[in-house]
């Protein structure tokens, strides 16, 4: 009988790692990035394609109503001022159902990135495919991707920086050092962290 | 007759305007840990949710424990609610809600916002969304779900862990 405790936690153990293979879905760090195609908040597809002199993206699942995400809304657009022109623009992506969520839909992301005069691109997930795809659960929901020949490689997943209530008072800025590593050709120390934010709307 | 009413109103007012409906601890998270989830206490189920007054899915399910909260009383039971609100709406936000509410059951506000280097703590299947509940008896953390309860859902799981 004692012989069999550990053959059942094994078992257990097994068995919840299929289920968590299973459930995760989407990229991990090191993982090949798909390219997408969506519509932008002026009327235009937008995919990663379109980019030529890119060498990575800020991808960033983000939102209009969701508190953390208004938190950053300023940091996501001082991040596509400093890094768009060192090659690593923001691609900004509400992939939330304006079902459950009106403030959410795309004319309001239009009434949005007007208001606060978004750099970036800013997409609508209608399908919800790409964030799927991707693996994204929150806003604001960050992927960075490195460009490795013609694919894009995930070079971080997680969150903008650790404090999402003060701008001034972050210690680690995630992204601007994993993006500072890829420059160097170096290996990003923290290639994770948990994305602190709103669950995404699911149809 | 009349006046002995009048002071006996009188004293009323004066009593609930002095004294809190609810009070609102305020931890950290290391305070929160050996407050909370580090103690030891008989055999207490320690229902523990994570929520914030911005949080739609969350209000919609905070009557649910409070519920439970007045039902598993005389149970080992003890609800608590962790608020995760912004600094800047403690005052402006939280504490109006908790009063206007009249919420019954423990509350504490969690205001540390060096997430990732706490939340793992709480459960490492936690992702980092809100509303979240602990199950935690005897300091071990007996069950985590990252989910908007229903009110049935959240009893047979207390049933369940008592």
């Amino acid at each position: 009988m004692k012989n069999l405790v550990p053959k059942i936690i094994l078992t257990v153990f097994l068995g919840l790692m299929t289920i968590s293979t299973v459930f995760c879905g989407g990229y991990n760090v090191g993982d090949m990035a798909k390219s997408f195609t969506l519509k932008n908040v002026d009327g235009n597809m937008v995919s990663l394609s379109d980019y030529k002199e890119a060498k990575g993206f800020i991808v960033v699942f983000t939102c209009n109503h969701c508190p953390y995400a208004k938190l950053y809304e300023q940091r996501i657009i001082d991040l596509h001022k400093k890094y768009a022109a060192e090659g690593y623009p923001v691609i900004a992506i509400n992939p939330n159902d304006p079902v459950k969520q009106p403030d959410d839909s795309y004319e309001n992301m239009i009434k949005r990135s007007k208001q606060k005069a978004y750099p970036f691109v800013y997409l609508f997930d209608e399908t919800q495919n790409t964030a799927k795809s991707y693996g994204a659960t929150r806003t604001p929901h960050v992927y960075l991707l490195n460009k490795v020949q013609d694919k894009f490689q995930v070079a971080y997943i997680g969150a903008i920086d650790d404090n999402p209530q003060s701008a001034e008072d972050v210690e680690n800025k995630y992204v601007e050092n994993a993006i500072a590593a890829l420059k160097k050709g170096k290996k990003v120390a923290i290639s994770s962290t948990k994305a602190i934010g709103c669950t995404i709307k699911w149809k | 007759m009349f006046k002995t009413s009048f002071i006996l109103v009188f004293a009323t007012l004066i009593l609930s305007a002095s004294y809190p409906e609810n009070e609102v601890k305020v931890y950290n998270f290391k305070e929160f840990k050996s407050e909370i989830l580090d103690k030891k206490e008989n055999n207490t189920l320690m229902v523990i949710n994570f929520w914030a007054t911005w949080c739609g899915p969350c209000i919609k399910e905070l009557p649910y424990f409070e519920e439970v909260n007045k039902k598993y009383a005389n149970k080992n039971v003890r609800v608590i609610l962790v608020s995760l609100d912004f600094e800047k709406q403690y005052n402006s936000k939280l504490l109006p809600f908790v009063k206007e509410k009249n919420l019954k059951s423990e509350i504490i506000w969690l205001n540390d916002t060096k997430y990732n280097e706490w939340i793992d703590q709480v459960s490492p299947q936690w992702s980092g969304a809100i509303p979240a509940t602990i199950f935690v008896k005897n300091s071990k953390v007996l069950k985590f779900m990252e989910k908007e309860l229903e009110l049935e859902e959240l009893e047979s799981t207390i049933n369940n862990l008592l």
